[in-house]
């Protein structure tokens, strides 16, 4: 189980986080929401390693992962895709994920040998089925669709294996129908490979959808935590978040 | 072993081959000398390539392990005596170990920063060898020619062995350099490059990898001088000025940095630029300048750059439009 005890971060003396204390059970499908600025990117690269809490504890399974090092984090389990897809854009689908395995098992500097180790690419293949990306293998990075390159960014973590995957606005940006084929596609991973996910999303459709538990940060605290039905009726977040969103649309 | 590797090896034995016949049909002495410099400085660029277009490391100070390479062997024959291929070796050794000390202070950079750290460091060590005049010959080079003992026959004192000698170093280097760029090392190379942050969330000693790239870019710099040094029988500051530097970073942006034959097509460019400009003009660094500017702005990109990016659109105009 990943937890996270009375979390707090600040910059410059703006808090971003606040006292943050949550669950997510093994195995689960949680959707943290907020309004923008409320926190939840910070709350992601608190628990990823990418920046040093002030306060608090974050536990994989009863270990603090405080104060290791993101390339630790990632050994133990804890794996990532960005809200603005972080991939390699001279290397193709298969190169990129070829090199991926190879740097997850410590081959990263092996000068005796030529790319790509027939051993590597068994999982590479493996994860471009996964999710769909084997038509595009020899597609150079640069030129896929920005669907493709979101997947890209998550195959990227799936090869590291993880026990908890974070998804960082895994739709951001596309349009309504290419959202679906992501977050299905999300959905079947998680049937799949029983890990640990927690994703931000901003489409309201797709969180009561999908996710089996929500998570609500506001000003950096957490507003409200239960499932679809618990936060759609919750007035607090409707005051906070779902009544301005649902004006908007 | 992998069909790439085959090929290359089936590649290097017929470039090699058609080097070694060239003065048999051509006899001509300028011919064997263009050759010559072509491979002390084709290796210098290639191995400055590794670490621009293959690493992202944009160093202004590689020509230092070329002035290292240079007097390490020019030194070690005339004051040691001992034999050519073991003085060689040596030179390796302490090619690499100087490129470790500069490059664990320097690769912790990015960017800039890493540019003219090499750049500074470049600049102490030719200080050194202008000031360190009982060891180096001052501003006069290592003077006095380098010995140049036969060694299992071979005679490099003759020009025509050591046009065969410079053809088998520059093959041999080039296809080390080949085989590094197509190692799982050379794809962690090109990562970091594309996005370092990513490859070290993919668990990857980014330090580590740009150290050994470091290193090898300096060993392969330091053999392109010890050709050099065997060449003109001796060692001069300018070969660790920053002006070698300088036209490393030339070589490779004519030639391009895409490929990995761009910096060898580069540096022939640059001295066939070089010899012909001279004969008709003093004025050889401006319109060495004119050209080069031409390739910035004009082609935006070194030549072979160009004609490989050409040769994809013409060829596979539905893979590059799908991006757009």
């Amino acid at each position: 189980m990943l937890s996270v005890e009375y979390l707090s971060k600040s910059f410059g003396g703006v808090a971003a986080i606040r006292d943050v204390t949550l669950e997510f059970p093994t195995g689960s499908l949680t959707a943290v929401i907020g309004p923008n600025g409320a926190g939840k990117t910070t709350f992601f690269n608190l628990i990823s390693g990418a920046i040093v809490p002030d306060d608090g504890r974050v536990l994989l399974d009863g270990t603090d992962l405080v104060g290791m090092s993101h390339t630790e984090i990632v050994h133990r389990g804890v794996a990532r895709a960005f809200q603005v897809a972080s991939i390699f854009p001279t290397l193709t689908v298969a190169e990129t994920l070829d090199a991926a395995v190879q740097a997850h098992r410590g081959h990263a500097g092996v000068l005796g040998r030529r790319f790509p180790l027939a051993e590597c690419q068994e999982r590479s293949r493996e994860v471009m089925d996964m999710l769909g990306l084997a038509d595009e293998a020899d597609t150079l990075s640069a030129n896929l669709s920005h669907g493709d390159q979101k997947l890209l960014d998550i195959a990227l973590a799936l090869i590291l294996q993880p026990r908890v995957l974070l998804l960082d606005e895994p739709t951001a940006g596309m349009g309504p129908e290419e959202r679906w084929q992501m977050i299905d596609k999300v959905y079947r991973l998680w049937e799949r490979e029983k890990m640990t996910v927690i994703f931000i999303e901003h489409d309201m459709d797709i969180v009561f959808k999908i996710a089996g538990s929500i998570r609500v940060l506001c000003y950096g605290r957490v507003l409200a935590e239960g499932t679809a039905e618990q936060i759609r009726g919750n007035p607090d977040v409707i005051a906070a978040y779902l009544g301005t969103e649902t004006r908007g649309h | 072993m992998r069909r790439s590797a085959v090929r290359d090896l089936l590649i290097g034995a017929v470039v090699l081959a058609a080097l070694v016949l060239l003065p048999v049909l051509w006899p001509s002495k300028a011919l064997i000398d263009f050759v010559i410099r072509g491979a002390a400085l084709a290796l210098f660029a290639t191995s400055l390539n590794l670490l621009v277009g293959y690493g992202g490391l944009v160093s202004f100070g590689h020509g230092m392990f070329f002035g290292v390479g240079a007097y390490s062997f020019g030194l070690l024959m005339q004051r040691t005596g001992m034999p050519i291929p073991v003085a060689f070796v040596v030179t390796i050794v302490v090619t690499a170990a100087v490129a470790l000390l500069v490059g664990a202070i320097c690769v912790r950079l990015k960017e800039i920063y890493f540019a003219f750290l090499t750049l500074a460091f470049q600049m102490f060590l030719h200080s050194l060898i202008i000031l360190w005049v009982p060891l180096t010959g001052g501003d006069q080079g290592l003077l006095g020619g380098i010995p140049r003992p036969p060694f299992f026959g071979i005679d490099l004192g003759d020009q025509r062995q050591l046009y065969i000698a410079a053809c088998v170093l520059l093959v041999a280097g080039l296809l080390l350099m080949r085989h590094i760029v197509e190692s799982p090392f050379g794809f962690t190379l090109r990562m970091i490059r594309d996005n370092a942050a990513r490859t070290g969330f993919l668990g990857v000693e980014i330090f580590r990898i740009k150290l050994v790239a470091f290193v090898l870019a300096g060993v392969f710099a330091g053999i392109g001088g010890v050709i050099m040094s065997l060449f003109v029988s001796g060692a001069y500051p300018e070969f660790a000025y920053w002006t070698m530097s300088g036209e490393g970073i030339f070589m490779i942006m004519l030639g391009g940095i895409t490929t990995f034959l761009g910096p060898t097509i580069g540096t022939v460019i640059l001295l066939l630029l070089n010899d012909f400009v001279t004969r008709f003009t003093e004025h050889h660094g401006l319109m060495l300048g004119a050209i080069i500017l031409l390739f910035a702005l004009g082609l935006r990109r070194g030549i072979t750059d160009f004609l490989v990016d050409h040769w994809r659109r013409t060829r596979t105009p539905a893979a590059t439009r799908r991006g757009h």
